[in-house]
This record gives structure tokens, sequence and C-alpha cells, in this order.
């Protein structure tokens, strides 16, 4: 099997037995990113240096029993917006063009402890604010199953170089579906973990109350490898949880005999592509002959999801993005009339159309007359629809459902109409307003041959539950 | 000027808290480093940095509303203020607006009249301080400092209820003492760790709506709170008497010149777009944490006066000196319990310690000798071991150096001669090169043995004790 085909538990196996190491590992990814990236654009920045460095010191460690654990050895793609001490971190956006950090992200040091080797930055929409990584300015990401086609977004080059095989798992992160939807139009796996159980020390912050990291990986055992070394308390984040549940990978069992399925209808309804619909509801039949227990029900409140998740970041969003004003680092425009035009000039240039757009969006609805009617109201909403979905999982352990309406849209379709692209959120916010966690996996492609996901909730601390009916739905399709 | 006028003052002072560490990080808030020295990710902004509120804030902002009578909110939360300013590493000042810890105080003062008078507090908040912004003259550019970025700040916001620079004043002196004695701050107005901004209207006396008030800033000790209400409520009057009315606007007060100039006005206020701070999760204060919290508060300064007059023999007018400042209160205390009479300690602390502070412009905060020095000295004079005039010289060193005094009146020799032979020696040599004096004192006059004592003195170099040799002399007279 080639190192670019395996998945990270099947590297570090290999490279625990010797059959690889963790050099021959970062090069083989490396020159296929050579190969590969100039059709994709998966990556803003290759360190491919730095990576085969890291990958040599890893490989000494690991022959010197120092480092024994599941990501030993495998390279790993971040996410432009993951601060990386001494390496650019963009965010994708011109405003950050220059900016190398002082300092790595928690979630990111958890991987380098367990020996992952970093390969670089991948791309994104610009601050993670978009759904096809075509907001970028650098360029957008294609997807790999059919280049004409969006990967998804925000975390697009994430999901693209792990379909690709230009890294053997990647790191992104999920404010409204940003993990799970591009692992959905890339055909790979990816999950949000409950708010709170990745460190947000460290990730350039779009909106800080639904932001959270996790992995994009080829397979469920992945998922679970890569989520139990990135979950860890930090006292650094006041909103880190602590927990003593995170050994994932004990989930990775075939069995879902008793587990109460509920299928929203709400997200069986108007605007769900009818081969997405037929592919999410096959999957659901799958897991029932194994013995899980599925049902319907109306969850409620779907519509209101969408407008108060955009008050709601966008206003976080606005203050979030205040600090990138050409004065201590990143873009600052050459001519300029004094510190208010600076800023002014610095950031109108600066931030690309989607960004300025919600930050105009989220200062308007913080604004003094407004504030009651925007933004506390998007509060409510906010805690109507965690009450929705708390009266669901008590009688549900699991809620499924597509993760899109549709599959990956053409490249430039999107843009031109954002309300449309808002409303493709529509499966996937709720479950950041409510802090839940979600998976995507894989389940079949369209006529075209893109990709289909299907998304699994649970509540919150949940995780486990949502692995293992991954894991048992994994199985059934491998047996196809 | 037929009208009569009556000024409307409330306070906001900004009280920066003395804490080792800032409020959303553990950089040191120590004064004076190097420009960005004390700087880390959080208080310089970085992009993914995060705060993380620091426990002590939390408990002086506490036990400040204690002390002032607030009532405290047991759900509060941190607030961000938006605004775009160099000095502000992120563009917003993570504050609170919404639900602040303390509301609902008030303190009593004494009033010009004898009486007293509760000053109310609106409330008070907890925030994080900005950097210092520095202009380069010569390179024409502005440097930021970011170390003082981060030091944690309380906002005391006072109702508008005083109603002249005297209860100004006798507020602020109430509040410096209350944060003093709990150790929260040393409230020093010059060094800026305690602001207060002065918000001040007039009305014609009778009427029950407030005129238009502004807000003055810039205020650095109490001469120029002083001077600014007395300027600003002159300012406002004149507007009214001459038909023009009172703009609402934040204005600068220039010590220098004696006058203010408008900063901004209302009109140009900006919107701080406030919400709450998603990186901090809402305080919960407990029921526990309060208890704890009551249970440290110290004695404050009505209580420690009313135990000194019943456990200490000393004036009234000692104890309010005494009392009126915590470093003084706390050097008396442990210096009495060392073993110092209580007597002798407040004159040490009265004269000579009040008098080197006022010549060397120092504040009681600056005192660096220890109790354990000053029980000492007292130790050597109550002893005979020194007289008078050389203590105070030892003393005036160890206000500079807090230095042993034992070893130091060993080491310079400055003990005083109980040697009686020795003594008489010198005292017979005064009297036979001194025939004049003596003949003076034979004949009745008493003021000769004076001099006879001083030449004596000077003669051991000040190392007798001058009772001693007057005794002396009278009998070999």
């Amino acid at each position: 099997m080639k190192i670019t085909d395996m998945t990270a538990v099947q590297l570090s196996a290999a490279i625990k037995v010797g059959k690889a190491t963790a050099v021959e590992a970062a090069e083989a990814v490396l020159s296929q990113i050579e190969r590969e990236d100039k059709k994709y654009n998966c990556y803003v920045t290759v360190d491919r240096e730095g990576a085969l460095a890291q990958a040599k010191s890893v490989q000494e460690q690991i022959e010197a029993g120092t480092l024994t654990g599941p990501l030993a050895g495998v390279p790993v793609a971040l996410k432009d917006n993951l601060c990386t001490e001494g390496l650019l971190t963009t965010c994708s956006s011109k405003i950050l063009h220059n900016f190398v950090p002082t300092y790595t992200a928690a979630a990111v040091k958890n991987l380098k402890k367990a020996g992952a080797v970093i390969l670089g930055k991948t791309n994104m929409d610009e601050f993670a604010m978009g759904s096809t990584t075509e907001t970028s300015a650098y360029g957008p990401t294609k997807n790999p199953r059919n280049p004409e086609h969006v990967p998804g977004g925000s975390s697009g080059g994430s999901a693209a170089a792990v379909a690709a095989g230009e890294c053997i798992y990647a790191i992104g992160s999920d404010t409204g579906g940003s993990i799970r939807q591009p692992a959905s139009y890339c055909g790979v796996v990816g999950m949000k973990p409950t708010y709170g159980t990745v460190s947000r020390y460290g990730l350039i912050a779009y909106g800080s109350s639904l932001d959270q990291i996790g992995p994009l990986t080829k397979d469920v055992s992945d998922c679970a490898t890569v989520l139990e070394v990135l979950a860890s308390h930090d006292e650094k984040d006041s909103t880190s949880v602590a927990r003593d549940d995170t050994d994932f990978t004990s989930a990775l069992t075939e069995d879902v005999a008793g587990l109460r399925i509920g299928i929203p209808n709400d997200y069986l309804g108007e605007g769900l592509d009818g081969e997405v619909k037929t592919a999410v509801l096959q999957a659901a039949e799958a897991l029932e002959k194994k013995g899980a227990i599925v049902e319907r029900f109306d969850l409620s409140l779907v519509d209101y999801a969408i407008p108060a998740y955009y008050t709601i970041a966008a206003a976080e969003a606005s203050s979030n993005l205040e600090r990138f004003d050409g004065i201590k680092y990143g873009y600052r425009a050459k001519e300029y009339e004094g510190l208010h035009n600076m800023y002014k000039k610095s950031r109108s240039e600066g931030f690309g159309e989607e960004v300025k757009r919600r930050i105009m969006l989220g200062s308007f609805v913080l604004s003094s007359g407004y504030y009651d009617a925007y933004y506390l109201k998007a509060l409510k909403v906010k805690a109507l629809i965690k009450k929705a979905f708390d009266e669901a999982f008590a009688k549900y352990d699991i809620i499924l459902g597509p993760v899109a309406p549709t599959t990956a849209p053409k490249l430039g379709e999107s843009l031109t109409d954002p309300i449309q692209m808002y409303l493709g959120d529509i499966y996937t916010i709720a479950v950041n307003l409510a802090g839940l966690p979600g998976i995507s996996v894989p389940c079949g492609q369209d006529g075209k041959g893109l990709p289909i996901g299907l998304q699994m909730i649970g509540d919150c601390f949940q995780e486990k539950k949502l692995i293992r009916a991954a894991y048992t739905y994994e199985l059934c399709e491998k047996k196809f | 000027m037929s009208k009569q006028y009556e000024t409307v003052i409330g306070l906001e002072v900004h009280v920066e808290l003395a804490t080792r560490t800032k409020i959303f990080c553990g950089c040191s808030t120590a004064f004076g480093a190097e420009p960005n020295t004390q700087t880390c990710p959080v208080c310089t902004g970085m992009p993914g940095s995060l705060p993380v509120l620091n426990k002590q804030v939390l408990e002086y902002a506490i036990a400040v509303g204690l002390a002032t009578n607030c009532d405290i909110t047991r759900y509060a939360k941190f607030d961000r203020k938006n605004y775009f300013y160099p000095d502000n590493p992120q563009n917003y000042q993570i504050s609170q607006l919404y639900l602040p810890i303390c509301r609902n105080g008030g303190v009593e003062i004494e009033t010009a009249q004898g009486g007293v008078k509760t000053v109310g507090i609106h409330e008070i908040h907890m925030e994080e301080d900005a950097g210092k912004l520095i202009h380069d003259e010569w390179e024409d550019c502005s440097l930021v400092d970011y170390n003082r970025s981060g030091v944690p700040l309380i906002e005391i916001v006072s109702e508008p209820d005083m109603r002249s620079a005297e209860e100004v004043i006798a507020y602020l002196e109430k509040l410096r003492l209350v944060i003093q004695y709990l150790g929260a701050s040393d409230c020093k107005l010059q060094e800026g760790s305690m602001r207060a901004d002065v918000n001040l209207s007039v009305r014609e006396v009778g009427a029950k709506e407030f005129g238009t008030r502004t807000e003055m800033k810039n205020l650095n000790s109490f001469k120029a709170i002083t001077r600014a209400i007395e300027g600003e409520r002159e300012r406002q009057i004149d507007l009214i008497e001459s038909g023009e009315s009172v703009v609402q606007e934040t204005r600068r007060w220039d010590d220098g010149k004696g006058e203010s100039y408008a900063m901004r006005s209302k009109e140009d206020a900006q919107d701080y777009r406030y919400f709450p701070d998603p990186d901090l999760t809402p305080i919960s204060v407990s029921e526990e944490m309060l208890a704890g919290i009551l249970a440290k508060q110290p004695e404050f300064r009505t209580e420690k006066m009313k135990r000194y007059k019943e456990e200490f023999d000393i004036p009234d007018y000692d104890i309010d000196i005494i009392t009126g400042e915590k470093p003084l209160a706390d050097l008396f205390e442990a210096t009495v319990a060392l073993g110092g009479q209580p007597k002798k300690v407040s004159n040490w602390l009265m004269g000579e310690t009040l008098r080197l502070m006022k010549e060397r412009e120092t504040d009681a905060s600056d005192l660096c000798f220890s109790p354990e020095n000053l029980a000492k000295l007292i130790g050597l004079t109550e002893r005979k071991e020194i007289n008078s005039s050389v203590a105070k010289e030892v003393f005036e060193v160890m206000f500079e150096q807090d230095i042993d005094p034992e070893t130091y009146v060993e080491e310079k020799g400055l003990k005083t001669v109980n040697d009686e032979g020795a003594l008489k020696k010198i005292v017979e040599e005064v009297i036979a090169a001194n025939p004049q004096s003596v003949e003076d004192y034979r004949n009745g006059k008493e003021k000769a043995i004076g001099f006879l004592v001083g030449q004596t003195m000077k003669a051991m170099k000040g190392k007798a004790d001058p009772g001693t040799v007057n005794q002396m002399l009278k009998e070999l007279l």
C-alpha cells in the first residue's frame, strides 16, 4: 500500500514495526503535494524543511521508544487559522499576509507532543467565513473528486488535502459546519466535538462562542484517534471543559443495538436534493439493520437557526476582527493620512468582501438601538434551539440527517448569492448554536460521482455514541 | 450674580488593583520595567489568544464592594467595549456594563457643617487598563508600551450626591482609606493608581431637575480636583447667566493654566457596541467565596480609631493622623507589639517620621524602616544608651535605608558614655576652661549652666546624656 493511501493508524503502525520511517512518510506526502497541489490549491504554506526536520526528530524518538502513540511520525495539515510559532498563519486573508505567530495553538501543541509532523497550512475561506473556500485571498481550493467543484468550506483546504492524499489527516475548525460540510463534499470523515472539548487557545477566532477545532480524516478510526489527542482541558481557555471521558478510541466498536436514532422531518423537507435524501435514508436503514431503533420526529425551530447564527457569529466576528488594524502586524495601507484613515484604508484593502459584509452585519446588530432587537433576540433563539435539542435527546441517542442539502456546487456558483450560500448551512449550524458534537461520514455519491455526507449529532459530551454509530456504519459500507 | 446656584457632582474613580499579575494573563504588573518586557500574546491582543480572569481581581473588587456597602452581583459578566485606539491592542476593552460585580452601595462622609452624609455608589466594575502611547518627537512617530495593558482596574461610579469640592475630597479620602486598608491598592493620585473623573452640573438652588453635566478628566491631585471643580462651576454659571447653555461634553483640565478645554462632545460620542465577552465564562459568586472574603476583611479606620482610644494612651490627634494612613497604623501597631511604649512610638511617627516625609516629599507607603528597628531605637533611648539628638541622627539614616540602629550605634561609636569617672574628668576640664560662665552661674545666672552643658556635650562628641551632665555640673559647682 502506498503511504499516501494509508490512514494515520495504518501509517503509524507501519512506522512502529520499521516498514516505513517518519522521514519516508513526510517525503511521500510532500511529493504528493508537489505533484497534485497545483491542481487543487489545498495549501497556503507548505513547510517542506520544517516537516522533514520534525520527521527526523520524531523518528529518533520513536526508535528510542519515547514516542509510542498512534500519531507518531504521521504527517498532518493544519487549517491556516491555527497559530504556529515561526510559521506563516494567514487565515487566508490579505490582512495577515505576513503574520508569523509568536506562539503555537494548544491543540497543535497536543499534536506535536504526540509526534505529529506538520506539513503546512491549508487554505480556507477568509477568516473561516464562507462555505466553499472561494473567499480565500489566495485563490479557491478545488475538490479533488471533481476539480470543477468546490471542496466546501471553510475548512476546504483541509478536507481536500485529505481527499487528495496531500496529507494523512488534517485539522479544521467548525463554527457553523466548517469541518462537516467540506468533509461531506470531499468524501472524508469530519467531526466537530462538543464546545469546550478542544482548547481554542491559538485558534484565530471567528465566532468565539461557536468555534471548535476538530479532525478531518480518511476514516472513523482516525477521527477517534486524532480527537483523543486534540482534546484536553486548558487553563488558558476559560471555555475549556475538564473531561475524563476523552478515550474516544474505546468507542470504536461495531455495536448499535438498541441505539435510538431520530431523523428530524425538518431535515428532509424542501430544498433537500433527492439523491442526498435517498443516500441518507439508506444509511439510516443500514444502521436499523444493525439493531438501531430509527424514528422520524419534528425538531422544530430549524428555520430560525440561520438568522440566529448569522447574527451571533457576525456580532462576535465584528469584535474579534477589530485587532486587525495595520498597527501591530499584518497588512498596512501604503498611503494614508492620520490614524483614522490608516485604520480605514488598511482594513478596507486588507479584508475581502465576505468578511467586510459580516463585520458590517455584526457591527449593526450590536449597535445601540438595535442590540435588543437583533443580538439579544438571537441569543434567546439560541437558548430555545438548545432546549429543542435537549427535548430530542431525552428520546434519542443520536439525531441523523444530511450534512448539506446538495453535493458540492460548481466553482463560482455560490458567491453571487450570499443568502443562498448561508441557507446551505441549514443542517449544520444548529449544532454549533447548541454546542453539540456532530460527525460527517461519507454515505455514497450522486449521479455525477460527487460524495454525499451523512451527519450524526449527539448530545453534549456524547462523542462516543457518534463514533460507535459512525464506525458501525463505515463497516457496513465496506462490506458492500 | 443674583441667583443662587448649587453644584451637583458625581465621580467616576478608577483604582489600579495591587495584584502581582495582570487581570487576564500571568504577566507582571510591576511598575517601571523596560517597555514591552511585561507582555504576552494575551495582553498584546495577538490573534488566537484568550483571557482568563485573575481570581485576586474578583476578590479585591468584591472586598471593596462589601466595604462600601454594595450588593454583590452573584451572577456577573464581562462585556467588550469596542473602540479603535493603538493603546488598546484588541481594539476592545474587556469591562463590565450589563452585570457589574457590585451595585447600590454608599459611604458616609463628614460635611463641612460637621454633619454626616451618605454618598451613594451606583456600581463598581472590573476592567483592564490600556497600554501607553509615547510620541517620539525626534522620529515623528508614536510608540506603544503594552506593559500597562491588562493591569487590573476597578471603576467606582458614584451617584450625583456631592455638592462641593470639600465633599468630593472627603469622599475620595474615604475611598482611598477603605481601599488602602484592604490592601487592594496604594491609591496614589499622582502616580495614577487612583484616577478621578468629575461629572459636574449646576442648577438653581431649589430646582428639582439636574442641569446639563460635563465630565472633567486629567485630575492628578486633590488640589487639581478642587481647582477644577471651582473653575467648572464658575464656567457653567457664567454660561447660564449670559443666556447660553452648557454643552454635554468631556473636558480636559490643564492644571498649569488653571483652565479646561473641550475634548469631545456628546454628538461625537462613540457607540461602543457593548456585548458579553464570549471568551470569559460568567462569574458566579458562591456563598463560600463571599463568606471567605468577609472573614478576611480587615479592621477599618473607624473601628481602629475606637480601639486605639481604648487600648493606647495616646491623644486623639495622634490617633487621627496615624490611622489616616494605613502604613503608619501598621508601623504603629507592629512596633507597639514589639514592646515599644505606645506614646513613644506615636511620638516618633508624629514627629520625625512626618517631618522627614514632608521634607523628602514622600508618601507613607514609601516608608522603608521596619517596626523591629524602630522598636530597637526606642529601646536604645529608653535605656539611655543614646541621647535624643543622637537618636534623631540614627533615625534619619534608618528612614533612608532601614539600618539596624543597634549595630549602627555600635559601629559608629555613638553610645552615650556612662562611665562617671571619664565624664567627671571632662566636666572638670570644662569648668576650668570657662571661668566666666562659672562665675556667672555662681552669681545666680541659672542660664550659664546651659552653656557649660553644651561645652561638655561638644567635648563628649554628643555621646553623653545631657541630664546627667547637668546634674554633675550642679554638684561640682
